[in-house]
């Protein structure tokens, strides 16, 4: 039997993951919506002619043709700042869920496969985690580390392994009991590879789902990081904290929060949309 | 003699996790480098004789498992010991001062989640693959990406500023006259019999507890249109149809079915709540131990984040020690 080589792999898995998504438009609309705001973020100094932490104009100025949605209370251009800061909030999104999936996936995997004390014990840590209140453990662990959004991004990235630890683990428990792979065990396959090579591209459906959700999840979080003033300081942009600074003149300056508040709100639903949507195809057995 | 086994041995289980969390959040605070005492009094000009004073008086002098351990019996005794911050006052007045107003607003929201969810569930539930059921769906994806303190603060400005119809934050108006008893001021109020405090706490409760509610909704929402739509197609419905039974009746029949799977889901996304809450207190100035929590980590009060942390946990704990116990005593099946 020949095992593919690692490009292939990769090509394998993202076919089926494409048609699933196409298959839900649901999940399409959630792309779309994801990739218009990436763009954006990635695009900011050809959309907007502004600096992000320089004033461009005179201070809390309502919409304009000039500022489309208006100065902030140090004269910056409200617009630009959310471009930027969609920077900061998608960086430390991709980063956490990179590291919570990276430290997560592979010790369900193997946490399952093993079984015995080693899974008892870790299983015991991850469901204490796991059923805490994951802001207040990522406040707790952010206030330690520091106003930088890697520390921002290291806090989210321990609250949620657990949750990639639940799942894989619980895949690879069901696949583990199937002819399927004590076949392999019989014909003398090496564990590792038996995970790498036939369980893993099993359980990577379901991964994907969970990815989109919990990182739907985390740009709630990171903004609630950010709106306690533990993910960047200023004049860093970031959206939680331009959303607590503009607290005291929402009265005033409506778009002020306007603003922060909808950028989150689009960058998670269009995470969530994508997440639900893979999710959907799933059940259906797509 | 089941059940209580059962009770027992799931009680048992959530000593561990208990501990698991104090243990993380002890590690987590004390690895920040540096003397905490500097880092609460900010100068560095302290007499080395005063502050190894300070230090022995704070127990902070001792080795760290000393310190751990001895923190977790005085905490099994209800002693949390000393705010790091507010020389001599005890953490644990504090918590009980505070606990009562969050767990009151947990409540107040979690109401307001189900009271949404099942307004929401059933219409998408009783006509499944029209509009109407999309569009229900696509509340609950929506609701539950809503930023809370985004939303609070919009609701705020529409209904207590713009139209002043509900109080801005706190949680009661002093002028009503109220003693509390149980720390709960709607209960207390019903207990005084005072009806203005009664409404003045309720009105300071809305919005809050609407905030928190619509943001956790999403999920009932979901689960009541499920479950309602698999119920009304079953066969014991279709029996009370066939005996004529009014339409009406079959759905609250129905209803009853679907009300065991959220009340289980209410209890397992407890820590949900509790999280939601926190941010819910921040917003409206909510007198808690979410506010309470963020006041600490922002000057450093290890003990009192500790404290925090212990209760969570305990909390959390007896919440699906509780859910648990209700599907025991629901299917016999299910015990030691």
């Amino acid at each position: 039997m020949q095992t593919p080589r690692p490009g292939r792999l990769a090509a394998r898995l993202a076919s089926p993951l494409l048609a699933r998504l196409s298959a839900s438009s649901l999940a399409k609309a959630g792309a779309l919506l994801l990739a218009v705001i990436v763009a954006a973020s990635l695009l900011a100094p050809l959309i907007s002619p502004y600096s992000p932490v320089e004033p461009s104009g005179p201070p809390l100025q309502p919409p304009s043709l000039r500022h489309p949605l208006g100065t902030d209370r140090l004269g910056r251009d409200v617009f630009t700042r959310i471009l930027y800061g969609g920077r900061i909030v998608l960086w430390v999104v991709a980063l956490s869920v990179a590291l919570s999936a990276a430290v997560g996936v592979p010790l369900g995997l193997v946490s399952g496969y093993l079984g015995g004390r080693l899974d008892r014990i870790l299983s015991m840590v991850m469901d204490a985690v796991y059923a805490f209140p994951s802001l207040v453990l990522a406040i707790a662990l952010a206030a330690v580390l520091g106003p930088r959004p890697e520390n921002a991004a290291v806090a989210i990235a321990v609250v949620y392994v657990p949750t990639y630890f639940r799942m894989v683990r619980g895949q690879v428990l069901q696949v583990k009991a199937s002819p399927f792979v004590e076949s392999l065990r019989a014909l003398g396959l090496p564990t590792g590879r038996i995970l790498r090579r036939h369980v893993l591209p099993h359980i990577i459906q379901t991964v994907m789902v969970v990815f989109s959700l919990s990182a739907a999840d985390a740009v709630l979080t990171e903004a609630a990081l950010s709106y306690f003033g533990l993910a960047v300081t200023p004049p860093t942009p970031d959206w939680g904290f331009d959303l607590y600074n503009a607290k005291g003149f929402a009265l005033q300056y409506p778009w002020l929060i306007a603003a922060p508040g909808a950028a989150i709100t689009l960058l998670a639903l269009s995470l969530a949309l994508i997440g639900e949507g893979l999710g959907e195809t799933a059940r259906q057995g797509g | 003699m089941g059940l209580l086994r059962y009770v027992a041995v799931r009680a048992a289980l959530i000593v561990p996790s208990i501990l698991i969390l104090y243990t993380i959040a002890f590690l987590v605070l004390r690895v920040l480098p540096g003397n905490p005492i500097l880092a609460v009094l900010g100068t560095k000009n302290i007499p080395p004789e005063q502050l190894r004073q300070l230090e022995h008086e704070l127990g902070l002098d001792k080795p760290l498992w000393r310190q751990y351990l001895d923190y977790l019996w005085n905490a099994l005794h209800g002693d949390f010991g000393k705010s790091l911050v507010v020389r001599g006052r005890s953490i644990s007045a504090d918590l009980k001062e505070r606990l009562p107003a969050t767990i009151e607003l947990a409540l107040a929201g979690l109401l307001a989640s189900l009271v949404l969810g099942f307004a929401t569930g059933v219409p998408a539930g009783l006509r499944r693959g029209t509009k109407l059921d999309t569009a229900m769906r696509l509340y609950g994806s929506i609701t539950y990406t809503l930023f809370i303190p985004w939303l609070g603060l919009l609701l705020q400005l529409v209904f207590a500023v713009w139209l002043g119809i509900f109080p801005v934050s706190g949680r009661i108006d002093p002028t009503v006259g109220l003693h509390p008893l149980t720390g709960f001021y709607v209960l207390d109020s019903i207990i005084e019999r005072n009806w203005a405090a009664l409404r003045d706490v309720v009105a300071h409760l809305f919005l809050p507890a609407l905030t928190l509610g619509i943001v956790l909704s999403g999920p009932y929402t979901r689960l009541v249109r499920n479950n309602l739509a698999a119920v009304m197609e079953s066969r014991f419905i279709l029996a009370y149809r066939a005996r004529g039974v009014r339409e009406s009746r079959l759905v609250l029949h129905a209803l009853r079915n679907a009300l065991i799977p959220v009340v289980t889901y209410a209890g397992l996304q407890f820590a949900l709540l509790l999280g939601g809450a926190v941010l819910t207190e921040t917003t409206f100035d909510w007198p808690g131990i979410g506010t309470y929590l963020v006041e600490k980590i922002q000057y450093r009060d290890y003990p009192a984040i500790q404290a925090v942390v212990i209760v969570f946990a305990a909390l959390v704990g007896l919440v699906s020690l509780l859910v648990d116990v209700v599907y025991a005593l629901l299917d016999p099946r299910i015990r030691y």
